[in-house]
């Protein structure tokens, strides 16, 4: 399973998402959450819905110098809190902003595609979808 | 509260000096909670008695509550300062992505004080504060465009609020607006004003941190049920349908909506105005404040084509709600939603109260029309019901001030009135323009006797609506009700969750909700903190000046019959007594 942008322009951009993220992780506020809603550029012209898209073959895992990014069955990557050095290769990697920072102990949030922030969106713009699993399928 | 919540910190920037600094008032908050109870209390601290609104030495207040990034719907900020339109209490609210900026950024309040000597917009990030040179921002007069430069120049896309004032805050006209998001307003009493008179051009405030809660289980909970209810609840249902556009064709079938200088209370051309219309034909976009998964905020996509070359158009987002629908539509005679809307935008531009502009309008229109006013005042303009293009360029003289006349209107209609006439229909109540409700003797008396001088003090309108179209009412019966709704709101006001959201935030909800902030008030407790909020607001009134003893009642709204007929001076008279009484015995 995993995370996916049905349809930003029907996003309002209440940040719903963003709050479930951070309760999910047990925590409030908006310091925890590994996704994103910002305007496209004023609010008149709609979001922008930055969510890990669960790359079949990640860039931030291939540039980690410690593994602790490694690629995960069925997309997208696992984070080894103890391995990661906080460098921040795995960030300036991700072309779509997808790997958030947490600011207190220097290292990447990863979406882990739980799929809990999409009860929160009220408006359908975030699914949770089942997907053939390519990266077992390349080899 | 919780110890360890930054709710407590309080940023106070001083902009004489350039200076700032972060002091803990965690009393304040626990004592009053936060929001409305705490800027009244900043304002008496800060505010010297008497003071000239527009001198140095009046703060700003900011203030978010205990509620605000816990739970969705507590997005509002209270903002609190001496009003220059009303010379007494300024109080004003706005949604946008400001509350949860200010609380993601590390505080509960933040007090502006001084004024610069340069042009500065300030940029707050988290702990950090910059005092940026706004030189090149000075003159602007579009607030859409001083939006995009800040927003361009500063870091925290998603995470910020970009408050910022247009041409009429830099003129100082009394009614200017604060706007945030480019369609969010401090709207009422002139905070742009005070900016402007700070050379204050906008701030932006970002942050993002975690929040501490007591009962993480019981918390989830809470906020489940919240959630569950803003998103299916029918209390909701109108504001992310319709938006409160919902509102013209009803309250024009009840005869409530004031049309033409409330010459009449219905407009018979009100469907070309409905919420029904501007969502057929115009509505472009929806969205939302800052945790609030409601989205009544309401755009409409006005395409039109450029005269001077074929081929060519150009698309304007604006937003609309019932309170501008009224003020610069049916109170001016317009019927034509396009005219509307290119008159709102104007409006916007400028960064002007729109409700205090209509009503400004729609006075000037009828002086007009008894000769009170001639072209000579006007600079040739004559001004006509529905005549989109005059009030147009109005609007931009009220701004630039090219006479006595303008400047005059450029302070409110209570003071164009006294100095031209026209008393009679000057349409303000203790100096504030009014809203949209000619509904019965519970709308005026509750402006009149609310503690901003606003239909969303105390609703009066919804007395008028729900009880006096049944029954009559006693003006005691009439006063009690609309107090006890005022002091409830202190609390709604002071955990700065929106009004629309009333009908989720009960006393008992309330309550729970607050557990997680580490308040234990229980709903005895809550009204009685809410009465003592609403006493020191009064408190603050009466030290500038306020009197009930003393306040004009416009001859109009005796004339017009309202929904439930014609009103009695006598019985509005009767009801503003009995407010002296009950805050003399609430007192002891």
């Amino acid at each position: 399973m995993r995370l996916a942008v049905v349809d930003s322009e029907r996003c309002v951009g209440c940040q719903s998402c963003m709050f479930a993220c951070a309760r999910r992780q047990d925590e409030v506020g908006l310091a925890e959450t590994c996704l994103g809603v910002r305007s496209v550029g004023g609010m008149e012209r709609g979001f922008i819905v930055v969510v890990c898209r669960a790359c079949d073959d990640p860039p931030c895992a291939k540039v980690c110098p410690t593994d602790a990014l490694k690629p995960r069955d069925g997309g997208g990557v696992h984070l080894d809190v103890a391995k990661c050095i906080g460098c921040g290769h795995c960030r300036d990697a991700c072309l779509i902003g997808a790997v958030f920072w947490d600011e207190e102990i220097s290292k990447p949030m990863i979406c882990i595609h739980c799929g809990y922030c999409v009860r929160f969106c009220p408006h359908g713009v975030l699914t949770l979808e089942e997907r053939e699993v390519p990266g077992h399928a390349r080899k | 509260m919780l110890a360890s919540d930054t709710l407590a910190n309080i940023l106070y920037v001083d902009l004489s000096k350039k200076h700032y600094w972060i002091e803990s008032r965690q009393d304040l908050f626990e004592k009053h909670v936060g929001g409305a109870g705490v800027a009244i209390q900043l304002l008496h601290e800060e505010c010297p008695e008497g003071c000239d609104a527009l001198n140095k030495e009046n703060p700003v207040i900011f203030a978010v509550g205990p509620l605000t990034g816990l739970f969705p719907l507590a997005s509002k900020t209270v903002a609190m300062f001496k009003s220059p339109h009303t010379g007494n209490l300024g109080e004003s609210h706005c949604g946008g992505r400001s509350a949860v900026a200010i609380r993601m950024a590390g505080y509960g309040a933040i007090v502006i004080k001084g004024a610069s000597d340069i042009p500065l917009y300030l940029a707050i990030h988290g702990n950090q504060v910059y005092f940026r040179d706004a030189s090149s921002l000075w003159g602007m007069e579009n607030s859409f465009t001083v939006g995009r430069i800040i927003r361009e120049n500063e870091p925290g896309a998603g995470l910020r609020t970009i408050m910022r004032i247009g041409g009429a805050g830099e003129k100082l006209v009394s009614y200017a607006c604060v706007t945030t998001e480019t369609y969010r307003h401090f709207g009422r009493l002139g905070l742009g004003t005070v900016f402007g008179s700070k050379k204050l051009k906008g701030i932006v405030i970002s942050g993002k941190r975690s929040l501490p809660v007591s009962d993480r289980k019981h918390y989830r909970e809470v906020y489940d049920e919240i959630y569950q209810m803003a998103v299916t609840s029918s209390v909701m249902k109108k504001y992310h349908d319709l938006g409160t556009a919902e509102n013209v064709l009803p309250l024009n079938q009840l005869g409530g909506l004031p049309a033409r200088n409330l010459k009449e209370a219905r407009f018979e051309e009100a469907s070309g105005i409905s919420g029904e219309t501007f969502a057929e034909q115009y509505l472009g976009r929806r969205f939302a404040c800052s945790h609030c998964p409601v989205g009544c905020i309401h755009i409409a996509a006005l395409r039109e084509p450029y005269a001077d070359e074929a081929y060519f158009y150009k698309t304007s987002m604006i937003s609309y709600d019932y309170e501008p629908i009224y003020a610069l539509g049916s109170m001016l005679g317009i019927s034509d939603a396009k005219g509307f809307l290119r008159l709102m935008e104007q409006v916007e531009v400028f960064g002007l109260d729109a409700m205090s502009t209509g009503v400004v309008l729609a006075w000037v229109t009828e002086a007009q029309e008894k000769g009170i006013i001639s072209e000579k005042e006007t600079t040739g303009i004559k001004l006509g019901w529905g005549d989109y293009h005059a009030y147009i360029n109005a609007v931009r003289l009220i701004v630039e001030q090219p006479n006595e006349f303008y400047e005059a209107l450029a302070h409110g209609v209570e003071h164009a009135s006294s100095i031209y006439g026209g008393k009679d229909y000057a349409l303000a109540f203790g100096g504030n323009e009014m809203p949209g409700y000619h509904t019965g003797p519970g709308a005026h008396t509750g402006v009149l006797i609310g503690s901003r001088q606003s239909h969303l003090d105390n609703a009066g309108y919804g007395i008028d609506q729900k009880v006096l179209v049944k029954k009559q009412l006693q003006p005691e019966e009439l006063t009690q009700a609309l107090l006890e709704e005022e002091r409830w709101r202190q609390i709604l006001s002071s955990l700065v969750v929106c009004f629309f959201a009333r009908g989720i935030y009960q006393p008992d909800t309330v309550s729970r909700a607050l557990h997680s902030a580490g308040f234990d008030l229980a709903p005895e407790e809550l009204n009685r903190i809410g009465e003592k909020i609403h006493g020191e607001k009064y408190r603050f009134k009466t030290r500038e000046g306020f009197s009930l003893d003393n306040l004009r009642l416009p001859k109009r709204i005796f004339e017009t019959p309202s929904s439930v007929g014609l009103l009695d001076e006598e019985y509005i008279r009767s009801a503003v007594e009995h407010v002296g009484k009950l805050l003399i015995k609430g007192k002891a």
